[in-house]
């Protein structure tokens, strides 16, 4: 049981510090900034990923836990008090450990594509690993991403999320207390 | 305040937006429907501006409320002191001090940085409701990028009278994909839009839609090569701090034609003249 | 706080707001209103802010109204912004409107059933006349009404529909197992379901919705109405609580509701039968309850098959300008300073017409 472990000490507070670091990575695709420090995660989650379901997920919003998270369930359950999404599919937010397929996520419709899921996605550490050459609004020239723990074809994985612009799946990457993350607006190449 | 939360709106109500927000930026351009809910202050006031700031806004940001360009016109004051009565956040009138600044109808004359944003207040997100008022109709045209009606318009006007009649509100491409409304400001500050480094985000409370251009994002205003789209301006300078490239008021002085041209953006001028003068 | 300080508009609204102020209370040799009073003797009014603000509490409406000086709209939209600040604790179940204790209620489509007509507090048969009795304090007499009848009531569109001769409600037995969209939660999308097309009319204002019904009468989308049942009175409101495992009675509301009957020739599938326009809402509000009833009939052509060429019929058109504190916001606007897009059309208009004085 994860339930001693409490949310966040400042709700309002600690809330809107998180989702400004959210904002600003979504904004500044690539961009590494700290989020969920302070926050007491429970195992597996990282603060940063423990920070970002509590600011972002609700009872509004159906939730894909990664089994291999299960440990962190009851805590998310009581915290977030989201709706279990009946699959991977049909989930606002999916929370996982290792990068599920991107295509098995909601895209959203061509009449709404605001309506497809986000991909809460911790890894190992940012900075260090496989580097991207990222480029698209939010960035005024080519950034550098450096990630580990992503799978092998995850760069034809992201041109296929890509390519279903304005429809597809966001990404938010968690790792201890930084996060980054990659809108389906921005390109990837592998160097 | 007392019997609110910190920012008036409440955190489930924050949630939502929040998640709206999120969205609008990884679509640059594209109206996200939001569960706008009622605000103190009227529809038509800047309630989708206000719901948006309360969203984003907390106890180290430095807030900057506009009307026309101006600090201490009616409206800006009232939602200044909204904000500073239910975030008790700190308050000011100087574009550089500011983090968040909240907007109607104007985009300030010094360039904003990467560490701003600034807030739009919109009355109508839509901007193909004057040639399509159906929002079924017209969030169709928007997921096929169906959007030669507004080129149509634009022939038509240059066609009629020899140039575009758009002055405020023009219609802008983002991001090369979607046309956006970019609120009621003046053509002349659409191009301040288009790779701006600070993120810009819209709020339209009636219409419940948000939307957003991220920084460094592609903003194009719609145009014909044989017919660029041009600035409008008044050809004068400013009388109280003599700047040539701002936009300007028109203050009429008497009933006999008497005019005087003065910036619409009163920090902009007042910073430009020497101490004491203003 | 670093709170600075700006010119003129600071000082103009504190002086804006002590001015409204001194002309709320009028002549102080004149008794101040009590907010009692206007929920006792403005009652008609206080049930309009019930309606329009979306928010069943007389003591709050009555405020609302004192503070706006009797404008309704606005006193409507003081009870909306309270009430979006209000959590939710739970939903309620259904209205049971059968279950009325019905303080009126008339059928035009038959002389006489089941329960009977209750005339009940009507303004119907009055002749307007100005009473100058009320003029005077103690003018208005009070007389005690004939008690509401205890016999039960059937419905009057059970009746009907006994001989199948009106279409089926449906959707009426599993109501609480389908959640009902909330426009207030979610915002509207097109195509519009009934559920949400009722809470807009119902939210939606008085005048709006008395024109659109009229509008149907006199041509605009061929209506051919009866008033099948008008009944006001006093509903129960209870919740269900599941962590107790039973239903709570919260307490009593008044309700007017409308059923109209329409007629309607069939389609290939359907046999002629008479369709139902419904309206419900807070309060003792008839001309209300029956626009709505109209207007929901109206909105439900595409469905019957019928053509949609009137504006009722329109249901993108009547759902989004039925709401007046919307409505009233974006008319009232329009005060606000325009002055930079007015200087960026003034410099069009003299650049154009310079364009035309002298061509090249």
């Amino acid at each position: 049981m994860t339930l001693d472990r409490p949310g966040f000490a400042d709700p309002a507070a600690d809330a809107q510090s998180c989702f400004r670091a959210v904002l600003d990575a979504m904004s500044r695709p690539g961009t590494v900034v700290a989020a969920g420090a302070g926050l007491c995660s429970p195992a597996p989650l990282d603060p940063a990923t423990a920070a970002v379901l509590l600011t972002l997920v609700d009872a509004d919003t159906p939730l894909w836990l990664d089994p291999a998270a299960s440990a962190a369930a009851d805590w998310v359950a009581f915290h977030c008090g989201a709706p279990q999404a009946e699959s991977i599919k049909a989930a606002a937010f999916a929370c996982a450990l290792a990068m599920p397929a991107l295509s098995g996520l909601h895209p959203g419709t061509d009449l709404a594509p605001e309506a497809s899921a986000t991909l809460i996605l911790q890894v190992p550490a940012m900075g260090r690993g496989t580097p991207f050459r990222l480029s698209g609004p939010g960035l005024r020239a080519p950034a550098m991403l450096r990630l580990e723990g992503l799978p092998d074809n995850f760069a034809a994985q992201w041109a296929a999320n890509h390519a279903l612009y304005p429809c597809g799946v966001d990404v938010v990457l968690c790792a201890g207390e930084q996060l980054c993350a990659l809108p389906r607006s921005v390109r990837t190449e592998e160097t | 305040m007392n019997g609110y939360n910190f920012a008036y709106l409440d955190e489930q109500t924050k949630r939502m937006i929040r998640r709206a927000l999120l969205k609008a930026v990884a679509i640059p351009g594209h109206q996200v429907p939001f569960g706008s809910r009622e605000m103190p202050l009227p529809y038509g006031w800047g309630t989708g501006g206000i719901q948006v700031t309360a969203s984003i806004l907390g106890r180290a940001d430095v807030l900057k409320v506009i009307d026309q360009g101006a600090d201490d016109t009616t409206n800006a004051v009232s939602i200044r002191r909204f904000f500073a009565r239910t975030a008790g956040v700190a308050t000011t009138t100087r574009t550089a001090e500011a983090s968040v600044i909240q907007t109607r109808h104007r985009i300030p004359e010094v360039p904003l940085r990467e560490d701003q944003i600034i807030v739009y207040q919109v009355p109508q997100p839509e901007p193909l409701s004057k040639l399509e008022p159906s929002r079924a109709e017209t969030r169709r045209m928007h997921a096929l990028a169906e959007y030669g009606l507004m080129h149509v318009k634009l022939y038509e006007d240059i066609a009629r009278v020899g140039a575009v009649t758009i002055s405020y509100d023009y219609p802008v491409m983002v991001n090369g994909r979607h046309l956006m409304s970019p609120s009621p400001i003046p053509a002349f500050d659409t191009p301040k839009m288009d790779g701006m480094a600070a993120l810009q985000l819209f709020g339209a409370g009636r219409e419940k839609r948000i939307y957003a251009i991220p920084p460094y994002t592609a903003v194009r205003p719609l145009d014909f090569e044989d017919h660029p789209f041009r600035l409008t301006r008044a050809p004068h300078a400013c009388a109280l701090c003599g700047a040539g490239d701002s936009y300007l008021d028109e203050v009429v002085t008497d009933d006999r034609g008497g005019r005087m041209f003065v910036c619409s953006d009163t920090d902009f001028c007042a910073a430009r003249q020497p101490a004491g003068a203003a | 706080m670093a709170y600075v300080a700006v010119k003129g508009g600071e000082r103009a609204i504190d002086a804006a707001h002590a001015w409204l102020a001194e002309d709320r209370r009028g002549d102080p040799a004149v008794p101040e209103l009590a907010t009692a009073q206007i929920a006792e003797q403005l009652g008609r009014a206080v049930d309009r802010v019930m309606a329009e603000g979306a928010c069943y509490d007389p003591g709050l409406a009555a405020l609302a109204i004192k503070q706006a000086q009797g404008d309704l709209i606005e006193a409507a939209f003081l009870l909306r912004a309270y009430r979006t600040t209000l959590p939710r604790f739970a939903d309620t179940r259904p209205v049971e409107t059968s279950a009325m204790a019905v303080r009126r209620r008339v059928s035009a489509v038959f002389k006489d059933m089941p329960g009977g007509q209750v005339l009940g507090p009507t303004y119907d048969y009055t002749h307007r006349l100005l009473d100058f009795a009320l003029a005077e304090p103690g003018g208005a007499v009070a007389e005690a009404g004939t008690a509401p009848p205890g016999e039960p009531m059937p419905g009057v569109m059970d009746l009907l529909g006994q001989e199948g001769l009106i279409e089926p409600e449906t959707g009426s037995d599993n109501r609480h197992m389908n959640v009902p969209g909330d426009l207030t939660r979610e915002p509207l999308a097109f195509p519009a379901g009934r559920d949400v097309r009722l809470q807009a009319l119902a939210r939606g204002d008085e005048g709006f919705l008395l024109a659109l019904g009229y509008s149907g009468q006199r041509g605009y989308g061929g209506a051919h109405p009866f008033v099948g049942e008008l009944c006001v009175g006093e509903v129960a409101v209870e919740v269900e609580v599941p962590e107790l495992g039973f239903v709570l009675d919260i307490g009593d509301i008044t309700v007017t509701e409308c059923q109209m009957v329409n007629q309607f020739r069939g389609s290939k599938q359907v046999p002629p039968q008479f369709t139902r326009g419904y309206g419900l809402c807070f309060g003792h509000s008839e001309r209300k309850a029956m626009g709505m009833a109209l207007v929901d009939r109206a909105m439900r052509a595409a469905e019957l098959g019928e053509d949609v060429t009137a504006p009722a019929q329109t249901v993108e058109f009547v759902l989004s300008h039925c709401d007046n504190i919307e409505a009233t916001g974006f008319v009232e606007h329009l005060k606000l300073p325009h002055y930079v897009d007015f200087q960026s059309e003034l410099e069009t208009i003299r650049r154009l017409r310079a364009g035309v004085e002298e061509p090249g």
